[in-house]
């Protein structure tokens, strides 16, 4: 058995630390928000001429007068990424852009994608985002609050916090971009980090039960250890396939499988050591279970 | 639990390859009406453009509410009272009453049958509101009255559009209402949206009317500049015919001057007043107007009886036949912007397909490697559900025809990465069980029993995070909301089902086999 127990406050200070570090990114750095949320025009370009590099781009684009432009390779060396903020919101721009670009490199580009946000619309994305968010947490405190006790319902919840808040810290610590994906990926994390948490509290509910005289010190730890297979298993298989769609799966989803992988790890350590110590210093016992069975009965 | 009748298996078999038939229409035809079912690919995968348009209600507003003040003040000219400084400000009209009649001048706006409330009978609601202060009045639309007027410009506004798409003949366009002042298009392959982007953005307002000299034409002037932006020429307000008049309109070469042209019919009502514009107008400049800008203004030099026409104006053969479409499609009730633009070339969807198909091949096969290597027998049993539980999905997306994205593909992917998930919980728990238990069925059955609230527990939460990512994801990431759901119950179903059904029959045959897990 491992003594998972014996490091409860070190990595409570840790995920302390964590969230806070990662608040501060997030009130001082900010997130890098794509055009979905923060409105404006991307390009994804294919050259067949090697003469098209991220300078020549830069520089063709700067002269356009088009605000802040972004240009980044994608993926390969002929694939680019251009973004710029497109403020005034000009209607021909695409076209513009293309005759612009047809004089120095002729016809050896492609558009291959072109996504334009307005600002109403990307401020409408950015609320709904919000609101996913926000109702999904509140969704599964709901659930967590119909399904356990009170003091599960909490652990459960700061754990969900923390991975969320961490998993949006890296991505400020790294001006990795916020886009619509991350958003689906964000609630896919809320999802399996809760599936994580509750197969371990279910088995300490159940080990509550079963036995009256182990504190929930050594409690937590026996169901943490009596459920480590399957919580190394389910998250090895996930984290596979996350893997695969990271490696494989194109650029397009390169955030949302990194989001999601970030999500998986900081999930399955939030359930160890965030949802259990919760119960541990509620001083959860036998008697909070054997309560709520005979209120239920 | 694992003990299946005769009667469960056959319907489980049944259930199963039913599905995969299903799924299997995707790469053969069928003759059969109920297998051909396809999944549809999304914008993303197949290539298209996705267009949200977005009516600017403002001039309609401002148009009604200049209507709407010819309408007041004949209506208190009948009724006799005296009112003046009628004027419109800010969406708002003002006026003052002179002798201190202030009820009856509500009593107008309350008046159920009059043309101020023209759905008052049906509605029990008035069109406008109005406030005073003493004797000044402002009056405006009522909420009810803007729902109204937003609906009525938007149904028109999807009309217009919905011609447009046709005449330029992409194939399956879908157009779609969003709240009540937005339109959205959706154009599958279509690689280049410039023409129609062009083609919804303008308004295609057109009007004849005479250049005037006289600042004091009983209809008012205005200024307006050319198509090509240098030249200016004052008209006069008096439309002579307007878009609305107009029958038909074609591009046209004209044999004498080589140039490309539009020629237009137009209907009773308009060849009249056309006729008669023409013959009292000869030698006069005849403008015709586009949203604002003057086409061309010829001088006319004849009478033109026939009821038909032609506009030239410096056009390409690409130009002309885009303002014959704009003229027969009609004009919109307001300006259309185009407030969010997604476009996919077609080889991009296809790189998208293929990236997908690979990562999923790969994370299946890495799952797959991982599952037997660390559970033997009852891995290989839950790789034969994993490939049919793939299968269902697949199945289930085909039979409702759902949109697979590129997420979507992500999200199956997830799926087979946590669909193991019940089946270790399962596996792991009889472990336990058979560590005091020495009866295989029974430690068999308890494990599977014991499992239950974890599995449950930890799909409804999965499940729920799908629902939301359901109602508020748009486009794209609905399509991983539906994939990660509907793999949801498909996997519960292959698990308690197809997996447990294997597990059975081989229990049952190696009753008592030491270490069975």
């Amino acid at each position: 058995m491992i003594a998972f127990n014996k490091y409860y406050n070190h990595f409570n200070l840790l995920s302390s630390a964590l969230i806070v570090v990662s608040l501060l990114l997030l009130i001082f750095k900010g997130l890098n928000f794509g055009i979905d949320f923060k409105g404006g025009t991307l390009i994804e370009l294919r050259a067949s001429d090697s003469k098209i590099n991220v300078s020549s781009l830069r520089d063709r684009f700067n002269q356009m007068d088009l605000g802040d432009v972004s240009v980044k390779k994608f993926g390969n060396d002929t694939d680019f990424l251009v973004k710029f903020e497109n403020k005034d919101n000009k209607k021909n721009i695409i076209e513009e852009i293309k005759v612009n670009l047809d004089k120095s490199f002729g016809n050896n580009y492609d558009f291959r994608r072109v996504e334009n946000v307005g600002p109403k619309v990307s401020a409408e994305l950015l609320k709904s985002g919000i609101i996913a968010i926000s109702l999904s947490l509140a969704l599964m405190l709901i659930y967590i609050w119909i399904r356990f006790e009170w003091q599960f319902s909490l652990g459960a919840i700061l754990a969900l916090f923390h991975d969320v808040i961490v998993t949006l810290g890296v991505f400020s610590l790294f001006s990795l971009e916020i886009n619509l994906s991350i958003i689906a990926a964000v609630l896919t994390i809320v999802g399996y980090s809760m599936n994580d948490t509750v197969v371990i509290f279910d088995r300490v509910r159940e080990n509550l039960r079963k036995y009256s005289d182990i504190k929930i010190f050594e409690l937590t730890n026996i169901s943490i250890n009596e459920t480590l297979s399957r919580t190394i298993i389910t998250s090895a298989t996930t984290l596979l396939a996350l893997l695969a769609i990271y490696f494989f799966g194109g650029e397009i989803l390169k955030g949302f499988s990194l989001a999601m992988i970030l999500g998986v790890v900081f999930g399955t350590y939030s359930s160890i050591y965030i949802a259990n110590t919760v119960l541990v210093r509620l001083r959860v016992s036998q008697k909070t279970v054997l309560r709520e069975d005979d209120q239920k009965n | 639990m694992l003990y299946f009748s005769k009667l469960r298996i056959l319907f489980i078999t049944l259930f199963s390859v039913l599905f995969i038939l299903i799924a299997s229409s995707n790469l053969f035809k069928f003759d059969d009406s109920f297998f051909d079912k396809k999944i549809n690919l999304g914008l993303d995968l197949q290539g298209g453009s996705y267009l949200l348009l977005e009516i600017d209600n403002e001039p309609v507003i401002e148009q009604k509410l200049q209507n709407l003040t010819t309408t007041i003040r004949n209506y208190f000219k009948e009724k006799n009272i005296k009112i003046i400084n009628i004027k419109i400000d800010n969406q708002n009209i003002f006026f003052n009453v002179i002798d201190n009649d202030k009820q009856s001048v509500l009593d107008v706006f309350q008046d159920e049958n009059s043309d101020l409330n023209p759905y008052y009978p049906r509605f029990k609601s008035h069109q406008l509101e109005i406030e005073d202060t003493g004797l000044n009045f402002k009056v405006n639309f009522s909420r009810q009255g803007l729902i109204k007027l937003k609906n009525s410009s938007q149904d028109q506004a999807i009309e217009i559009v919905r011609r447009r798409v046709d005449e330029v003949g992409t194939n399956e366009p879908n157009i779609l209402k969003r709240g009540n002042n937005r339109i959205l298009v959706e154009l599958p392959g279509l690689d280049d949206p410039m023409r129609i982007k062009s083609l919804l953005g303008k308004t295609a307002n057109l009007t004849f009317r005479f250049v005037t000299n006289d600042e004091n034409d009983r209809f008012g002037v205005e200024k307006l500049k050319f198509e090509n932006g240098l030249e200016e020429a004052t008209v006069s307000k008096r439309i002579i015919i307007s878009g609305e008049n107009l029958l038909d309109a074609q591009p046209k070469m004209d044999t004498q001057t080589n140039q490309t042209i539009v020629s237009f019919t137009l209907d009773r009502v308009g060849a009249k007043r056309f006729g008669k514009a023409t013959s009292t107008g000869i030698g006069k400049q005849l403008a015709i107007v586009l949203d604002g800008k003057i086409i061309s203004a010829p001088v006319v030099r004849d009478t033109i009886a026939s009821g038909s026409g032609q506009i030239s104006g410096g056009f390409t053969f690409q130009t002309a036949t885009d303002l014959a479409l704009l003229l027969r499609s009609g004009a919109l009730p307001a300006p259309l912007e185009i407030i969010e633009e997604r476009t996919v070339g077609p080889d991009l969807g296809q790189d998208s397909i293929n990236a997908g198909m690979i990562a999923l091949a790969i994370g299946f096969i890495l799952v797959i490697i991982f599952m037997f290597v660390k559970y033997k027998i009852f891995g290989l049993i839950t790789n034969v559900t994993l490939i049919v539980n793939l299968f269902i999905l697949l199945g289930v997306l085909t039979l409702f025809e759902a949109t697979l994205t590129l997420p979507g593909i992500a999200g199956i992917i997830l799926t087979v990465g946590m669909a193991v998930d019940a089946n270790v919980l399962i596996f792991e728990r009889i472990k336990e069980e058979l560590k005091d238990e020495t009866n295989n069925i029974l430690a068999f059955d308890s494990g599977y029993t014991k499992s239950r609230t974890a599995i449950l527990d930890a799909n409804i939460t999965t499940l729920l995070a799908a629902i939301i990512l359901f109602f508020m994801g748009s486009g794209p990431v609905k399509g991983f909301a539906v994939t990660l759901g509907v793999g949801i119950f498909t996997t519960l179903f292959s698990v308690y089902f197809i997996a447990r059904l294997f597990t059975s029959i081989y229990v049952s045959r190696n009753k008592n086999k030491e270490k069975l897990i």
